[in-house]
C-alpha cells in the first residue's frame, strides 16, 4: 500500500519512516516538503494514507486537502494542541501529536488498517473536511482555489462579495472571479461578521464595499457596490445590514 | 488618565463651580443691600459684577489648563492678574452704568467703592489661579505615574506570555520531536540538542526581574534559539548576527528583541520554502542602539501589516511606555524582505 509524507521538517518525515519499517506492506513513494508538492504527489501516486502536517509553508494542511477532490486516508501528525485537534477527531482517521510514540503510532496504523476492511476511511477524510469549522487558533484570514492546475491564495481582505453558485460559491475580487467548493453558510460562518454580511440567501458582502443602499420592490432593497455592481437585500438581509452599518 | 474618569471630575468641577457662583452673588447682594442700595439694584449690580469676574476667572483657568508658569515666574502670573481684574472693572462699571440710570446716589457708590472691588476681584483670581495650578499639576503627576504603571504591567505581560509561548507551544513541542528522531541515528546531536534546548529554556526563565540586559547577553540567548531551530530546519536556515564591537554592553529591556526574532522566524522559515537568511544586525548611533532584523517572506501567501500582531504592537507599546516615544520601532518592506528596526536610546 502506497504512503505519502507531507511535513516541512525532514526530522519530523524521518522518524514517520523510522516507524515505518515494521510495517513492511506500507510503502512510502514520496516525501513532500509543503502542500503545493503534496497535491501533485497525491495526483500523480494515489496513495491509500499520507501522514500530514498541519503547519506548512504556502499553504496548511487543511487548506491543502480541501483542494484535493478524492481524499485519501489521513493521518495528522502536528504539535497543535489536543484540544484544537480532539474537536475533529471522529472523522479524521487519527491525529499524532509531535512528539509521539511507537505504540501511539502503530495503533494509529492500526486503526486504519481495520478501517480499511470496512472502508470508511476515505469517505471519513471527505465529511472531516466538510465538517471542519475553523477555531479560533486556525484564523481563516485567506481562501484557497484551484482552477485548473494552479492554486490561489486570495486575502480575505481582497474579497468583495460572494455570490452562490449551484454547488459552488463564486468569490469576486478586484482581479476577477473565482469558483470554491464549498456552501454559503460555511462563509457565513467564517467571515468576520463586523466586516462581512449575508443581505441575501446567494449573497454575501463585504461592508465597506457599499457605497449606497436603494430601496426596491415589496420590501426589498439594492445594495450599490465602489464598482457599481448592484447586489440585491432580501427582507431578511436588511435588517442584518441595518444593524451592522448601525442605522 | 481614563476618559471617563476624568468626566466625573469636570462634572463634580462645573456643579461646584456653579454652586460657588451662587453663594457669591448671594453674599455681594447681602452686602449691598446693607449698604442701602436698593433690592433692584443690589441684584443687578451682584449678578453683573460676579458673572463678568467668573468670566475672568473661567479665562485663567483655561489658560493655565495649557500655560503653566514656570518657576520663579509667578510674578508674571501676578501681573496678568492685575490687568485682567482692571479690565473686568472698567467693563463692569461700564455695563452698570449704563443699565442703572434712575438711581443718581448709585453712580457715586460705584465710583467710590472701585479700590474694595478691585482687591476682592484679585484675591479671588489669584485664588482660582493658584487652585488650578495645583489640580493641573496634579492631574499631571497622576497621568505620568499611570504611564509609569502601564509601562510595568505591558511588561509583566510581554515576560509571561514569552514563557507560555516557550514553554508550551509548537516550538517546544516540534523540537523534542526532533530530538526523538536524532536518538536513533545521531545520537551525540541528539544530546546536543537537549543540552541547547535546556540553556534556552534556562535563559528565558532566569529574566524574572525587569533589568535591562546588554547586547551581548541578549544575543547570546538569540543564538540558542536560531540554533535549535536550525537543528529542525537545518538544510534551508542559515543566520547573520554581527554587531560593532563597542555596542556590546549597550542596554537593552528584556524580552523585547526576542519576539521580534520569532516573528521573523515565523514567517521568513515556518512559511516559506527554499534557503533562507535571517540576519540581526546591531549598532551605535549617538546615543542610541539601533537593532535590525531582516527575514523573507512569501508574498503569495502573506502580507506584511504595519506593526501588527502580537510580536509587534506589544514591542513598539512597550518602547512608547518606557520611553516616551512613538518612532522608535520601524517596518519596512520589498518585494521580498521584511525589515524591522528597533531603537533603544541610552540612559546614561
Amino acid at each position: 500500500m502506497r504512503v505519502i509524507l507531507i511535513d516541512d521538517e525532514p526530522l519530523a518525515r524521518s522518524i514517520v519512516i523510522e516507524y515505518l519499517q515494521s510495517w513492511p506492506q506500507l510503502e512510502v513513494v514520496q516525501e513532500c516538503n509543503d502542500g503545493f508538492e503534496g497535491i501533485k504527489a497525491i495526483m500523480q501516486f494515489e496513495p491509500d494514507l499520507i501522514f500530514l502536517d498541519i503547519q506548512m509553508p504556502k499553504i496548511n494542511g487543511f487548506e491543502m486537502l480541501e483542494l484535493i477532490d478524492q481524499p485519501p486516508a489521513v493521518i495528522f501528525t502536528t504539535a497543535f494542541d489536543e484540544y484544537a485537534i480532539r474537536a475533529f477527531e471522529e472523522y479524521a482517521v487519527d491525529y499524532l501529536l509531535k512528539p509521539f510514540s511507537k505504540q501511539r503510532f502503530d495503533k494509529a496504523i492500526q486503526k486504519w488498517l481495520d478501517q480499511q476492511q470496512t472502508s470508511e476511511a476515505k469517505q471519513n477524510t471527505k465529511l472531516f473536511i466538510d465538517n471542519l469549522q475553523p477555531s479560533s487558533s486556525l484564523k481563516n484570514e485567506r481562501v484557497v482555489v484551484k482552477t485548473g492546475n494552479k492554486i490561489k491564495i486570495i486575502p480575505v481582505v481582497d474579497i468583495i462579495y460572494l455570490e452562490a453558485d449551484d454547488d459552488y460559491v463564486k468569490i469576486h475580487t478586484k482581479e476577477g472571479s473565482v469558483l470554491k467548493n464549498k456552501t454559503m453558510s460555511y462563509f457565513d460562518h467564517i467571515l468576520q461578521k463586523d466586516q462581512f454580511v449575508r443581505v441575501h440567501r446567494s449573497y454575501i458582502i463585504k461592508i465597506e464595499e457599499i457605497i449606497r443602499i436603494d430601496p426596491y420592490e415589496n420590501g426589498t432593497h439594492i445594495a450599490i457596490l465602489k464598482s457599481g455592481i448592484k447586489i440585491p437585500v432580501s427582507k431578511t438581509g436588511y435588517p442584518k445590514l441595518k444593524e451592522v452599518l448601525g442605522i | 488618565m481614563p476618559q471617563e474618569s476624568s468626566l466625573l471630575t469636570l462634572n463634580k468641577f462645573i456643579w461646584v463651580f456653579f454652586r460657588s457662583l451662587l453663594t457669591c452673588i448671594l453674599l455681594q447682594f447681602a452686602i449691598l443691600f446693607w449698604y442701602g442700595l436698593s433690592i433692584e439694584t443690589s441684584l443687578i449690580d451682584s449678578t453683573v459684577s460676579i458673572l463678568l469676574l467668573s468670566a475672568a476667572c473661567y479665562l485663567i483657568v483655561n489658560n493655565l489648563k495649557y500655560y503653566r508658569p514656570e518657576k520663579n515666574r509667578y510674578l508674571f502670573m501676578l501681573t496678568g492678574c492685575i490687568i485682567l481684574v482692571a479690565l473686568w472693572l472698567f467693563v463692569n462699571n461700564w455695563i452698570l452704568n449704563s443699565i442703572i440710570t434712575t438711581d443718581l446716589h448709585y453712580s457715586n457708590f460705584l465710583y467710590k467703592s472701585i479700590p474694595i472691588r478691585f482687591f476682592m476681584g484679585l484675591l479671588i483670581t489669584i485664588l482660582i489661579a493658584i487652585m488650578s495650578i495645583l489640580w493641573y499639576t496634579q492631574q499631571d503627576q497622576k497621568e505620568t505615574e499611570q504611564r509609569k504603571a502601564d509601562a510595568e504591567k505591558l511588561a509583566r505581560d510581554a515576560e509571561l506570555y514569552n514563557l507560555r509561548q516557550q514553554l508550551q507551544p509548537h516550538f517546544l513541542f516540534n523540537s523534542l520531536n526532533s530530538i526523538t528522531a536524532l536518538i536513533g541515528n545521531r545520537p551525540e546531536e541528539a544530546r546536543k540538542m537537549i543540552h541547547q534546548l535546556s540553556d534556552f529554556l534556562r535563559g528565558t526563565l532566569k529574566k524574572e526581574d525587569q533589568q535591562p540586559v546588554s547586547l551581548d547577553e541578549e544575543l547570546q540567548q538569540l543564538q540558542l534559539y536560531l540554533d535549535i531551530e536550525k537543528v529542525r530546519f537545518g538544510h534551508r536556515l542559515s543566520t547573520e548576527i554581527s554587531f560593532t564591537e563597542k555596542c556590546k554592553l549597550k542596554l537593552l529591556p528584556p524580552m523585547l528583541l526576542q519576539p521580534i526574532v520569532e516573528n521573523a522566524i515565523k514567517f521568513g522559515l515556518y512559511d516559506t520554502t527554499g534557503i533562507v537568511t535571517i540576519s540581526i544586525f546591531a549598532e551605535c548611533v549617538e546615543n542610541e542602539l539601533h537593532i535590525t532584523v531582516q527575514n523573507p517572506y512569501d508574498p503569495d501567501t502573506t502580507r506584511p501589516k504595519h506593526g501588527t500582531g502580537f510580536g509587534l504592537s506589544g514591542v513598539k507599546r512597550r518602547l512608547y511606555l518606557l520611553f516616551g516615544r512613538i518612532n522608535l520601532l520601524k517596518t519596512s518592506s520589498d518585494s521580498h524582505i521584511f525589515t524591522t528596526t528597533i531603537k533603544i536610546p541610552q540612559l546614561d
